[in-house]
């Protein structure tokens, strides 16, 4: 299947491996991706710090960037649901591609490490992803999965709220570091960059926390395909 | 804390919420209260099946009701004044005041007796009642504890959330008159306050009250409530005078089943309401005998004519919003500086005063659009939705809307983004080479960045983007 990829903004500056892993595990599994250099940022943003035109801007760019496109696969739940709410883009967060799309489970891949899932608000609460991440990464050889405590409360980063609302947005992120600690796991995975960074920036400055990782990468790593 | 308008923010809420972040007695009292109630709350209404369907239903009514306003309201002051009430009509806040105050003087009140009631702390009738002499006594327990305390409620449904039970014995042994317990056992200290407003019921002449709901097609009013003391105030005395916002209606009888079903499951993870009062003007020789009826605009119209942010119109206040609200949880009724706080108070007091009021452009900021609120919200109001809305509709600082144009003008063009991106990279080698021992993060950054940096790395632009790796290892052959 000929697959377009939606990178993102923040994945293309800031964590490129995001979306090298995507296209790695799409290619792996025998398709085509395709990256419309058109593309850059899908306004979700610009909308949720309250403006409004240059978000519909980008929603416009975006749609004629992936004009023609029938399958959209982007790394990030939030920009997803962004595109979803505001455009008619046929556009599938990466677990949803290959779970409910291309009907794959197991991307083959192997990571023997102890992991643990922080669904994000966008992936739970828009997208309903539900266990569709947890399913794939339950199927890589050698994860080890342990459950997150309140995997549902929101981390606190919210955009422009971690600046605005620095001390909320803190208390947030200190509860979601400590849940995470406890799980003893190597590895905090979620599936979205810009939450990642948040709790990631926090976590790095405590040398037994978890390491902040996207899914996708864990989902690259090699392993003998089944 | 300082006090403004019932519903005006004082305070930024960004200032507020860390002020009440430093209350390490506040947020354990909130974080114990907000988890039990959320928990009960998903046990009952996981066991309705068709939750879906009434969400939808009662959502679908509450927008009927706000289509058809004007032609409902006249619908209802017909059937009330056919069974015998009084109807009056309140523009503001300041207008309502007047009405009851004066209702109240008319029979020589000294004080009166209230039933919990949001619309009535909503124009700060307590205030006013006051400044002409008359005693208001709230007879909801919490409310009472509050009143009592000479607080401000910190949330709809639980006012006094804010408060362990030591905290309430202490205040009970200072302000109730008559009051000599040792215990701090909820039982003590309820049968304590019970004793107490019995004596203040068996006296008064005038109650004040709201509503739940206002049906249009009989002019009955409906009031819910757990403790018993809005039955007796509802009963005892002579003139009852009820302040109700005109979202209240509902179009027929028929429609109250679903929202009793969806209320009590939602406010206090009950099945069934405990207290649930419907009552139709007067009865000779039972009950009041004066039945007043004070339907208050004060801006509920005007949010009406939005499309979009009149949904919070339909809000019922059953107070689930607040108790999954990881914001409120942790910065407390108080930082939203209205009697409506959390989620729904952050849609609601910008939009009944507009956002310029005092510091009210600040709430539709204070959330994370985690979407919680509008997952359990029984009318289906979708809070993030209308925050964004609010967002996008209200004042904004002009640096902020000078970053934003440009950084949409530089994404709006591949060959601009492309050459930001590799500016940034280059920009920020140095930063790279510095911090590559600790995985290339920054830990301490100049204004605006500091907000960040303060808490937690930032990541540093990569040392090659997305699109260059795509162009190296798919494009050049
Ligand atoms: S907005 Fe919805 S959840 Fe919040 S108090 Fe109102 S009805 Fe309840």
């Amino acid at each position: 299947m000929r697959i377009a990829l939606f990178v993102t903004c923040l994945n293309d500056a800031l964590f490129p491996q995001a979306g090298i892993a995507t296209v790695t595990v799409l290619e792996r599994l025998g398709h085509t991706v395709a990256f419309p250099a058109a593309q850059s940022c899908c306004g979700q943003m610009h909308a949720n710090t309250g403006y409004a035109a240059p978000a519909r801007q980008l929603e416009r760019l975006t749609e004629s960037a992936f004009a023609g496109h029938d399958v959209i696969v982007s790394p990030s739940g939030s920009c997803v649901a962004h595109l979803r709410a505001h455009t008619a883009l046929p556009v599938y967060e990466l677990s949803e591609l290959l779970i409910d799309v291309l009907d794959v489970t197991d991307v083959g891949a192997t990571f023997p490490h102890r992991v643990t899932y922080h669904p994000t608000c966008h992936g739970l609460r828009s997208l309903r992803l539900g266990d569709r991440p947890t399913t794939l990464l339950r199927a890589v050889r050698g994860l080890e999965l342990i459950d997150l405590p309140e995997p549902d409360q929101c981390c606190g980063f919210g955009g422009t709220f971690a600046l605005k609302n620095a001390a909320v947005s803190a208390a947030m992120l200190t509860d979601k570091c400590t849940n995470a600690a406890l799980t003893g796991a190597e590895y905090l995975a979620a599936a979205d960059n810009s939450c990642l960074s948040h709790i990631g920036g926090a976590l790095t400055r405590h040398p037994h926390a978890p390491k902040p990782i996207h899914y996708a990468e864990i989902l690259a790593t090699p392993g003998p395909l089944s | 804390m300082s006090r403004g308008l019932p519903i005006v923010a004082v305070t930024p809420f960004p200032v507020a919420a860390e002020r009440e972040l430093g209350d390490a007695q506040l947020r354990g009292n909130l974080g114990r209260a907000t988890r039990t109630i959320r928990e009960k709350r998903a046990r009952v209404v996981a066991e309705v099946a068709d939750w879906e369907a009434m969400r939808e239903r009662a959502a679908a009514v509450k927008d009927e009701v706000l289509d058809d306003l004007g032609e409902l309201l006249a619908r209802f002051e017909a059937a009330a004044v056919a069974a015998g009430a009084t109807v009056h009509h309140a523009a503001d806040a300041a207008h309502a005041n007047a009405i009851v105050t004066e209702l109240a003087t008319a029979q020589r009140a000294e004080s009166v007796v209230k039933i919990k009631s949001m619309a009535t702390q909503e124009i700060g009738l307590n205030e006013a009642l006051e400044a002409a002499g008359i005693t208001p006594v709230e007879t909801d327990l919490a409310e009472l504890i509050v009143q009592l305390a000479d607080d401000t409620p910190s949330h709809i449904l639980v006012p006094a959330i804010h408060y362990n039970r030591r905290q309430i014995r202490e205040l009970f042994a200072r302000r109730m008159p008559g009051f000599s317990e040792t215990s701090d056992e909820p039982a003590v200290l309820a049968g304590a306050a019970r004793e107490y407003l019995r004596r203040t019921f068996l006296a008064a002449k005038v109650a004040v009250c709201g509503a739940n709901f206002a049906i249009a097609e009989t002019g009955s009013l409906v009031i819910v409530e757990s403790e018993g003391n809005g039955r007796m105030c509802l009963t005892l005395p002579e003139t009852l005078i009820a302040v109700v916002g005109v979202e209240k209606l509902l179009p027929r009888f028929a429609d109250l089943g679903d929202f009793l079903r969806l209320l009590p499951r939602s406010s206090t993870g009950e099945r069934m309401n405990p207290y649930t009062s419907i009552f139709t003007g007067v009865t000779a020789g039972d009950g009041p005998q004066r039945l007043h009826i004070v339907l208050l605009d004060n801006g509920r119209t005007h949010v009406a004519q939005d499309p979009l942010g009149r949904a919070a119109l339909r809000c019922i206040r059953c107070s689930a919003c607040l108790n999954v609200c990881p914001v409120y949880e942790r910065a407390g009724g108080h930082a939203y500086g209205s009697v409506y706080p959390g989620p729904i108070g952050a849609i609601l007091s910008p939009q009944l005063t507009g956002q310029d009021a005092g510091f009210n452009k600040t709430l539709p900021y204070a959330s994370t659009l985690c979407g919680a609120c509008y997952d359990v919200c029984p009318v289906k109001i979708n809070i993030p939705e209308i925050l964004v809305h609010l967002r996008q509709t209200g004042p904004k600082p002009a640096a902020e809307r000078v970053a934003m144009s440009t950084l949409s003008w530089v994404m709006r063009d591949r060959r601009r983004w492309r050459a930001a991106l590799r500016a940034a990279r280059t920009g920020a080698a140095p930063l790279r080479a510095l911090t590559r021992r600790r995985g290339g993060t920054l830990r301490r950054a100049p204004w605006p960045l500091s907000a960040w940096t303060a808490h937690r790395d930032a990541p540093l632009p990569a040392a090659e983007s997305f699109r260059d790796w795509w162009r190296r290892t798919h494009e050049q052959a």
